[in-house]
């Protein structure tokens, strides 16, 4: 029996918190999946999972904060998750989202936001956008460098610049049509570990029960099928620098030494003089990309602590 | 005129068929805001072959994505459908329509013959360097399904397209199309993109008749 799989899965990790509600925001014609931990009436604080992540990827992180006395506020951005699929996807366009889900909070006040990896960028880019409705960042392995993306290609190569645009294309021709591959909660845990490699198996097992859905013919991811890694397009990273060291508010970087695929990259050396006035600044030994489900006592303590000075 | 549709990814595109006939078709792209024309205009009567035009992604007969999201590369893409639907072409673009030409033609060398630039709405894009980001916003009420889309005039007017970026695109075609003359540029408008590609061999200066005649012959 499937829920028997699945619970024996979860038992595996008992930590690991499923969200005390749930709901859904409209985002000017899609909706996103919006989830939340601890009090209603606690400070809230909103969560921004990175790229190819959903929010169930803080289901070990979110439950600490929430004990620590926060309202913790997460959502799947447009296409992951349990969020609508789009027909088109931009950076702008999660910012956007992140802006709708943050006035459903209802209040005036400002919010303290925390992003890891795609989510910190962004969050980064929402407290120049929007300064007033942002009290504090916290970023979490998602501070830019100038240099790009591990996976960045060299575009002066002519052949392999080729390979990423026309790779994109034919991605594109086939996406209409495409699904995900189906397969047990193992295969697709141990597929996911490629590109994870430092987090457990149990964890990566859990994250399928959450982040996957059951069909007739096995499990599939329930990331939009049509969404891919790439091309790098007309950005450029340096374009971020200086606007994150523009911040003014209180600001609290977190980066994992240790590097791997799906991260920046950024060294300690590149990330301290980029971040605004005051930051405060940790960078893990021994911690990869994921610094959150890696050491999630260990940042849920940090961040805590962070917002309890600052706000 | 005859129309079809080509499902692409989630988006429903319109494909006119202006003119029929037997040689190397020519695909007009349009500018922002813009549709394809209902005839061959004028100035490209003198083409050979059968005239193509297609409607972007929330422009004209072509369906209207919820909740926006635009990007030249996706337009790019929606062309591309239209390369894997007809094969090796032309592409006469206008505006918007002559930039997400030169990113199709840079991802696809090996199957445009040629590419034309001339004026028209979108030309310039957000500038050639980021300026301060904002949070673009469209009425509720402006969203009733109706082209041309609010979000694509909103965020294709705002992008940003680096020299650099433009460069790179113009270098896989000097390098793989095997072309002598790849784009001829006949705007009078030149954004940095634009004057960017104009030091390449392969891009020239000239009308839109001079563009025709020059892809013709190819």
């Amino acid at each position: 029996m499937t829920s028997t799989e699945v619970d024996t899965v979860r038992s595996r990790l008992p930590e690991a918190k499923r969200p005390e509600r749930s709901r859904r925001v409209d985002v000017g014609g899609i909706e996103v999946a919006v989830v939340e931990w601890g009090r209603e009436e606690d400070q809230p604080v909103a969560l921004a999972h990175g790229g190819f992540d959903f929010a169930g990827t803080w289901d070990l992180f979110a439950p600490l904060l929430a004990d620590a006395g926060f309202r913790v506020v997460a959502w799947d951005q447009r296409g992951h998750g349990d969020s609508d699929v789009a027909a088109l996807y931009t950076w702008e366009a999660d910012i956007r989202d992140a802006a709708y889900v943050i006035d459903s909070l209802e209040t005036k006040d400002p919010v303290p936001v925390l992003g890891h990896s795609k989510g910190g960028g962004m969050m980064n880019q929402l407290a120049e956008v929007l300064p007033h409705r942002v009290r504090a960042v916290i970023n979490l392995d998602g501070i830019p460098n100038k240099r790009g993306f591990n996976t960045q290609i060299d575009r002066s190569d002519t052949q392999a610049l080729e390979a990423e645009l026309s790779g994109w294309l034919d991605h594109r021709r086939r996406a209409g049509q495409a699904s995900r591959r189906a397969d047990s909660i193992d295969g697709l845990a141990e597929r996911r570990q490629l590109m994870n490699p430092r987090l457990s198996m149990d964890w990566l097992r859990y994250l399928v029960t959450v982040g996957a859905k059951q069909d007739p013919d096995g499990w599939r991811w329930k990331i939009d099928p049509t969404l891919r890694f790439g091309p790098s397009g007309a950005w450029r990273p340096e374009w971020a620098i200086p606007r994150l060291r523009g911040l003014r508010v209180p600001y609290l970087g977190v980066i994992g030494t240790v590097k791997e695929e799906m991260g920046w990259g950024t060294t300690p050396e590149e990330a301290f003089p980029i971040l605004p006035d005051g930051a405060e600044f940790h960078a893990l030994a021994d911690t990869g990309h994921f610094v959150h489900i890696e050491r999630p006592g260990d940042i849920a303590a940090l961040v805590a602590d962070f917002l309890r000075r600052v706000l | 005129m005859k129309t079809i549709f080509l499902d692409h990814v989630r988006n429903k595109l319109a494909l006119h068929k202006l003119r029929g006939g037997d040689g190397q078709p020519l695909l007009i792209l349009h500018g922002l805001g813009e549709q394809s024309p209902s005839a061959v205009p004028i100035s490209l009567e003198q083409w050979g072959g059968p005239v193509f035009a297609l409607d972007f992604t929330g422009h004209g007969q072509s369906s209207v994505p919820l909740a926006g999201g635009y990007t030249c590369e996706a337009l790019m893409s929606d062309a591309d459908a239209v390369l894997a639907e007809l094969g090796p072409l032309t592409l006469m673009g206008y505006g918007l329509g002559g930039y997400v030409g030169l990113l199709l033609f840079g991802s696809r060398p090996k199957e445009i013959n040629g590419l034309i630039i001339a004026d028209g709405p979108g030309l310039d894009g957000g500038g050639d360097k980021p300026t301060s980001p904002q949070l673009l916003h469209v009425k509720a009420t402006d969203l009733n399904g109706s082209t041309p889309d609010p979000w694509a005039l909103a965020e294709l007017a705002s992008d940003v397209r680096p020299r650099d970026y433009a460069a790179d695109h113009v270098r896989q075609i000097e390098t793989l199309a095997g072309l002598d003359v790849a784009i001829v540029v006949g705007s009078l408008g030149r954004p940095a993109w634009l004057s960017e590609i104009m030091t390449s061999p392969v891009v020239t200066d000239g009308d839109v008749g001079v563009g025709l005649s020059t892809f013709s012959r190819s």
